[in-house]
This record gives C-alpha cells, structure tokens and sequence, in this order.
C-alpha cells in the first residue's frame, strides 16, 4: 500500500516480536459490539494519473481568476504572488515541521515567526504582533475576547462599515461570554460619528471599525478613536496589510488592536481559505493577547534564538483559563506573508498600493460614465469602490462572465438595502485593457 | 545522521541594504497621478514601513537556509504524539495548486464554482461515512475551532429545549484545547480523573452527572493511546441524563474503518485534517478542523451548509437556528482539497490499512521500548504509546533531556509532559507511514539514551550539541519580551 512503508514479511516480523499472532490482537480493547463490520462505503483508491484526471476535471468547473479579469473583493482579493513563495514555502523542511516545541530543532519555524511579527508590527504602527490566526474575521472575533477581558465590559460596538461575513463570526463568538453587540450606523458610506457618539457607551469594551471598509471607502479612524477612548473603550481596527505600505497604520491613527486578512500578501486565493488572520496591539496589552509570539533569547553558549514565549498565556498551560482556545494558527500563511514582505520591501509595497489605488480610480470613473451607472457614495475609496446600477447586479454580473470577467459581488446577500450595488475590486493586477472591456461589457448589459 | 550546525544566524532584516529590491510591478498603464491627488493626505503613510529591502537571490538563499535550522517529516522521524506527522503526500500539493482550485475567489458566482462546491460536498459525505456521523460541516479552521464548534452546537441544541446547563464535564487527561474551547462557549469546566489506566471512571462521571452537564468531552482512544473499551456504557450513561457526548478527534488516526464515533454512540466529533488525513503541518497551521455530528445537531450547523440539490451544488444560508459562521468564508478549503486527495487515493481498504499500521508500528515501539522505560498502563496501545522517563528521572534525566538528546541523534522528539497525568511522559507517534527499519532506528537512539542516563548521562545534559542552537534560555525571553525586530537594535 502506496506511503506505508511496512512489507507484510516486515509486518509478521514485528508481530512476533511484539508477541501478536495478527493485528487483531492489537484491537482487543475495542469490543465487539463496536467493530464496523463492513468495509467503509467510499470510492476505491484511485491510480495517481486517475486521481490527476478527476481532480483536474473539478478544478476546470471552476472560473478561476487565471482565466477571468477578477474584480472580485470583499475580503479576499486577486493581488499578485512573486514566484519564490510557492518555490519556498514548499520546502519540506518548512512545509512538514510542526509547532516549534523543540527551538532546538525549530529555528527556521521561529526566525520566520520573528521576521513576521516585526514586519506585521511596523505595517500596523503597533508594537507587537502575534504569529497568526486563522483569518481576519476569526482575528477580529479574538480581538473583541480581548478588549471584553481588559476593559471587563461586555459592549461591543462594530460600525456597519465592517465586512458583514466578520460581523456574523464576532457574533458566534459572542455567543459564550454573553457579550452584547451594538452596530453603528453609516452615513454615506462612512461610520456615522453623530451616531457612534450615542451608542458607545462606560459600559463599551471595544469598537471596531474597518480601514478601508467593507464598501471601499476610507473612514475617519481617529474620529472614532476618539469617541472610543473618551469612554475607556479600545479601539479595534480591521485593516488589510497589503494597503497597508501607502495608507497610515492604523496605530497612527489611535488603534489599540490592529486585525485584519493577510490574504493579500501572498496567499492563494483558495477559496477562501486557508487565509492569514493578523493581529497586532500594543505591548502593554501583550499579555492578554491570544495565538503564539516568538520571542528572541540566548542559548547556553550566548548564541542568538528564537523561542515560542508567554506561553502561560496559551490553551496547553493555562487549559480553561487561557486567553484563546487557539493551539494550530495558519504558520505558512504567515511563512508566505513574510516572503512576500521581503520581496516586496518598503518600496515595493508602496507601489502595489499606488497602483492599485491608480487602477481603482480609473475604473471606478470609466464605469460611472456607463449611462445609469455611479458610484454608490461619494467619500474617498482605496482600492475598491460600490458602484450602484440601474439593473439587477446579478444579472449583469452573468452577462459579464460572458466576456470572462468576474465583475464584482453583488451586495443584496450582504444587505437588503444595497439591493442594486455592486462591490468592485481592482488590484495592481488588473490591466488597463482589462478594464476598459469592463466598462464596454457593462455598458451592453445594462442598455 | 545528525547534521553539522549551519553557522548562519540572519534575518532579514539584517540583509537590507538601500536601493535593492526583489520585486517585479508593471508600469502603471492608466494615468497615474499622485495618490494625493486621489487620496486625502491625512489616509496617507508618511513613512514608508521598515522592510527590508533585498534581492530575489537573497531572500531565496536567506530562506532557504532558514529551512535547513528545521526538522520535518520529510527530513526526519517525527515522532511527535498527539499530532500524527505522517508522510505528507506530493500529489496532494500538485492538485491543491491546480488553478481552478488555488485561483478561486471565495464570492465567485456558485454556478461557476460547481467543482469546488462538488468536492466539498463529497468530502463532508465521505467523512460523515468515515465517522458514522450524520452530516459534517468543513467550517472550522482548526481542531480547537472545530470544538467551539461542537461545543456551541451543544449549547444551542440544550437551549432550543429550553435546558440551561452549565457545565461540561473532561478527563484530566484531555488536550488543552477542550477546557479552552469550552470555556470559550460559555461553559465551566469540570475536570474528571482518569483512573490508574487513563481511561474514565464510571463510578466518577456517574457522581458528576447531572441535570447541570451539557456534555462529557472525551477522546477515543484516549491520550494514553488506549481504546475505552466500556464506551458504549459512558455514552448510555451520558445519553440517560440528556447529557450529549463529544468525541475529540486528535486520534482519528487509530480507527479508520475499525470503528466509527456515531456507532459508539457520540453525538458530535471532530477531525484534524492536518492528522489523520496527511494535509501539512506547516511548522503551526494551517490545518482544517471539519466537526460530525448526528442529525439531531443538524439544525444547528455553521451557516452556510454545502447542498446538492437536482441542479448542482450551492450554499445554503436558510439556517435560523445555525450558530452562525466560524471564519469568513467555507473553510480552509486548500487543505479540504488534500485531505480529499488523500481519501481518494487510499480507498476504504486503505485508510483501514492506515490505522492497522499505526497500531502495529506504536505496538512495535513500545514493545522494544519497554524493558528500557516505564509504561503507563498495561496491554497493548493503539497508533501511540505513552512512557514515563520517572526512572530516568531518578538518574537526574529528565523528559525534556531526552528529547533533547535524541535531536542530536537525529530524530525529533516525541510529545513531552503530556498527557498531565502520567510522571516525566514521553508520548511516541509513529504514524504508519514509517518503516519497521526507521522504527528500529528510532528505538536504537532511546535505548542507547536510557543506557547514557546511566553510564554517562551529561552527554545527555549537554544535548543538544548539533542543532544550530543549543539549549535556549526560556526565562529571558519570558521575562524580557523581545518580540520583534527594531531597527539599529541586534535582538
């Protein structure tokens, strides 16, 4: 049998040595009664070439964004991803290793955790960063535990301007400690100072709000910093990094926990998963904050070394009283986020985010000149923009699959009241050509 | 054999020289602009952040070599307990990689997202068979999401009866991910003892049983790497108090097609994707956390659900009485395609073969290994043996030196200190996928380890000797945090 290694003259050799006559005298313990009886009902083992072909067929189902123009976002999005990653991270060395718990044998593992944390760190304009979460909603979802736990208040408010997928897993999340969560309105696209002002309360522990948001636009963080510190609440500011090398860290802007999808950087697009869940705050809050950290040290000889550390704060230590019940994070995502912040280094990022923001801009224009056609709200946008139609966005989304483009997310399944809009995404990736067959596709659609 | 220590000791950082660069963007092929023209200034960074500014040549040797400071299932037996780091297949990597596969957006429209729909929703049937669970959500992102999850479902199950119970019931053997997520959904925990073989006494969670449990979470076979052999009656017991029973999943790797959780009568179980079914470790994640349970759950699932209806295949959100969603999207679905690969490429036959070998290569193990180190309990094991180093202990070697020791040896180390209940624990997985002739190195190396505690043990006290760092100093990094890199500063 294909990766077991034993031969059966191996296997009644280590049977007689162990003193069995067969297997069966192994499974002893398990009686009877609770045997399966019959072979498992699964497809038979498939040839290699055979299982090649068949998944092959799947994956050709599906319109993926090699073949389609993706203008797709909504937390996840079509940035480019420099060929070394995959190159690197498929070492096995990285790719098979687990949690470092022997350093010794782990410095890899635990200098590309260092390197990720500091460039996470700097990226956000926080202190410290962990080694992952799952993804942003989950990291969002940690973040709120975790101003409940500082503050000891159970109100948490999130500004409508935050991914409504992020909103249903903060709830989830709620659900045990019983936290109450309120929503802020918008106005025009943007979380509603006026209205923040009256919800937020001494009994808030946190309040969260997306930079750039959910529709694209550009909120006024320290405005709601503000409000969010005058009643001792934190501030929580979900924020996708890879934006991050041109707009202000949010720790600029008054963030006491920074959160959000690494996706951008360098992680397939997958489906949707597994994604990169960041999370970063302020070092005097690090002891309350939930995943792995590694930390620098000496060894017995003076060497440089890289440990897991804070560790009392972990499942495994602390069990019911930890901070998180996070044990496995998503490593070589982050391993993946690392490389691509070498790559991309402090220009380079830069430059992803002024072209994306170019290419944004250009087509959000070309597209509001689509008779019908606008811009939903009018407040500054990054690299995404709502565009709001003058036909069912479903339906102009089909027709433009036709000329191979995957034109958006249709928000209706988000929220009733954005029943005609359509969330675009337009990375660095998107090419002018791209675009101008868009907004040509888009013009027949909706004639 | 064991390697020479690399004298390399960068980061990245640290290769920065200005004006360098290891990026490739186009030029900008709409009017450009300044982004201040576009962007009020207060949205815009001042500084640029603090990379490092490299070659593509030193970031592929700089990782590469950092790859070389690991050990992993590839370059090493990696017997690590609880984990089961088995051989992660190739062809599994190839087929997650496929474009349709690692190129698709998560809101691309369902009717173009047929294949990836499809495989999900034969995965979550094929692990439903596997599990002789009902249905099976592939939601969570890990096993701990996975027992939020489940615990979760519990809760809303007990409350949509209107029941209000409090408690949940674990061995003191348990992972710490079960008191964790527990407490996590609101409950508080109870810990039971185990008895003098790690597995429940009946005569104590029959006393803790009450109309205050929500569940008893347990894991089958238990962390001892022993079957419960009286399960039927611990879930009988359970079930006569409303109460619902949660199988954790850690050791799914024991019992594929020997015996399956929803015949033994557990309610709710979960599965490590990154375990038993060969989807990579990935030095901490990302692994894919699936849960099963029995249909009277089903109502409350994660939303969305994967159905087929005549047409194909979609996304049900119509779930009133779901407990919502776990992360963002559907799951981890890179590693769904893997773990599907993998059960295709096995077939019934062969994932019962999987656990008949890892019972024989723990059995084979522990065999050589137990006229050398105590044992912690009687009678045959399933996929893992637990030992004890209290003997070595007395000789001044502690669990945590032996693991050190046999790094120089060539080998990481096995799970130590774990479970809780057992002195000085020594916990070896194989995994099937090792050879009798890797195993007997293995045992060689422990063996020779237990002579050393005896005959020169500072040997062992000095391990490790050939890893690129020797033993680390734990307290100054708890103590002094440094937890990132600062420019001008050498942490």
């Amino acid at each position: 049998m294909r990766y077991i290694s034993n031969t059966p003259a191996q296997q009644r050799e280590m049977l007689e040595i162990i003193g069995a006559s067969s297997i069966e005298d192994l499974l002893v313990r398990i009686p009877p009664k609770a045997r399966l009886s019959r072979p498992l009902a699964l497809p038979p083992a498939m040839a290699e070439m055979d299982l090649v072909r068949h998944l092959r067929r799947l994956s050709a189902e599906n319109a993926g964004a090699d073949d389609y123009a993706c203008f797709l976002g909504g937390g996840a999005y079509d940035h480019a991803v420099p060929s070394p990653i995959n190159h690197l991270v498929s070492r096995g060395e990285f790719f098979t290793a687990y949690t470092p718990y022997q350093p010794e044998a782990s410095q890899g593992t635990l200098r590309t955790i260092y390197e990720y944390q500091s460039m996470i760190a700097e990226l956000c304009g926080m202190e410290v960063a962990n080694a992952s979460i799952y993804d942003g909603a989950s990291s969002l979802a940690e973040a709120v535990l975790m101003a409940h736990a500082v503050t000891g208040r159970d109100g948490i408010v999130l500004s409508r301007s935050v991914n409504p997928l992020y909103h249903q897993v903060v709830e989830t999340y709620c659900e045990g400690p019983n936290l109450r969560l309120r929503s802020a309105p918008l106005a025009d696209g943007l979380t509603d100072p006026d209205a923040l002002r009256k919800i937020v309360t001494g009994a808030t522990a946190g309040v969260v709000v997306q930079y750039p948001n959910f529709f694209g636009c550009l909120d006024d963080v320290k405005a709601v910093a503000e409000i969010a510190h005058a009643v001792g609440a934190l501030l929580i500011v979900v924020a996708d990094p890879v934006n991050l090398g041109l707009l202000t860290p949010p720790g600029a802007l008054g963030a006491d926990i920074v959160v959000g999808e690494g996706q951008g950087l360098g992680v397939p697009l997958s489906f949707g998963g597994p994604n990169l869940g960041v999370f970063a705050t302020r070092q005097d809050l690090v002891r309350r904050m939930p995943g792995r950290l590694a930390g620098a040290t000496v060894d017995v000889d003076g060497a440089r070394g890289f440990v897991l550390t804070l560790q009392t704060r972990e499942q495994h230590i602390r069990r019911e009283k930890a901070t998180s019940n996070i044990c496995t994070n998503v490593a070589l995502c982050a391993l993946m986020a690392t490389i691509y912040l070498a790559i991309m280094g402090r220009r380079g990022l830069r430059r992803v985010g002024e072209l994306s923001v170019a290419k944004a801009h250009y087509a959000a224009a070309e597209f509001a000149k689509v008779p019908g056609v606008r811009l939903r709200f009018g407040a500054p946008f990054f690299k995404e923009f709502t565009l709001q139609l003058p036909k069912s966005p479903e339906r102009v989304v089909r027709r433009l699959m036709k000329h191979k483009i995957l034109g958006g997310v249709p928000l209706k399944a988000f929220d009733r009241q954005y029943k005609d809009c359509l969330l675009v995404a337009v990375t660095e990736k998107r090419t002018r050509d791209e675009i101008d067959a868009y907004a040509a596709a888009l013009a027949a659609a909706v004639a | 054999m064991p390697r020479a220590r690399p004298a390399y000791d960068k980061l990245i950082f640290e290769l920065s020289s200005p004006g360098r660069f290891a990026y490739s963007l186009p030029e900008c092929d709409v009017p450009e602009g300044d982004p201040a023209a576009l962007l009020p200034k207060a949205h815009l960074r001042e500084t640029p952040p603090a990379l490092p500014e490299v070659s593509e040549v030193d970031v592929i040797r700089h990782y590469s070599r950092l790859s070389l400071m690991n050990y992993g299932v590839d370059t090493h037996v990696y017997p690590l307990g609880s984990c089961t780091m088995k051989y992660n297949p190739k062809i599994n990597e190839d087929m997650a990689r496929l474009a349709g596969f690692a190129r698709l957006h998560p809101l691309t429209p369902e009717g173009a997202s047929q294949g990836a729909l499809r495989l999900m929703h034969e995965l979550s049937r094929d692990l439903a068979e596997i599990s002789g669970m009902d249905e099976v959500s592939l939601q969570p992102a890990a096993g701990a999401q996975g027992e939020l999850t489940g615990v979760l479902m519990i809760r809303a199950y007990h409350l949509a009866r209107g029941e209000r119970r409090s408690k949940v019931l674990i061995p003191d053997s348990a992972h710490g991910t079960n008191p964790a997520s527990t407490a996590l959904a609101g409950y508080s925990v109870v810990q039971l003892k185990s008895d003098d073989n790690g597995e429940v006494d009946l005569g104590d969670l029959e006393r803790h049983l009450d109309a205050d449990v929500a569940a008893f979470m347990i894991t089958q076979p238990n962390t001892l790497g022993l079957f419960e052999s009286r399960i039927h009656q611990i879930t009988e017991q359970c079930h006569a108090r409303g109460v619902q029973v949660y199988m954790d999943g850690a050791n799914f790797n024991a019992i594929l097609g020997i015996t399956r959780p929803g015949d033994l009568g557990f309610d709710v179980c979960h599965f490590n994707l990154h375990k038993t079914f060969t989807t990579p470790h990935g030095g901490g994640g990302p692994g894919a956390g699936p849960v099963g349970i029995k249909s009277h759950l089903a109502p409350f699932l994660p939303a969305p659900v994967v159905v087929a209806d005549g047409k194909g295949f979609r996304l049900d959100w119509s779930r009133p009485q779901s407990i919502g969603k776990l992360q963002a999207f559907w799951g981890n679905f890179g590693m769904l395609v893997r773990a599907y690969a993998y059960i295709r490429t096995m077939g019934p036959d062969g994932l019962r073969s999987v656990s008949e070998n890892a019972v024989l290569n723990a059995n084979y193990v522990l065999r050589r290994l137990e006229a050398h180190y105590d044992r912690s309990a009687p009678g045959p094991c399933m996929h893992e043996c637990v030992l004890s180093a209290r003997r070595q202990k007395r000789l001044g070697i502690t669990a945590t030196d032996i693991a050190k020791r046999l790094l120089d040896l060539g080998f990481y180390a096995p799970s130590v200190y774990f479970p809780l209940i057992v002195e000085e624990a020594l916990m070896i997985e194989p995994t099937e996928t090792e050879s009798k002739e890797a195993l007997d190195e293995f045992c060689d190396a422990m063996i020779q380890i237990a002579r050393e505690a005896e005959s020169n043990p500072q040997v062992i006290k000095d391990a490790p000797v050939t890893t690129p760092v020797r033993r680390l100093d734990q307290t100054l990094a708890a103590r002094q945090p440094r937890l990132r890199w600062t420019p001008g500063v050498r942490p």
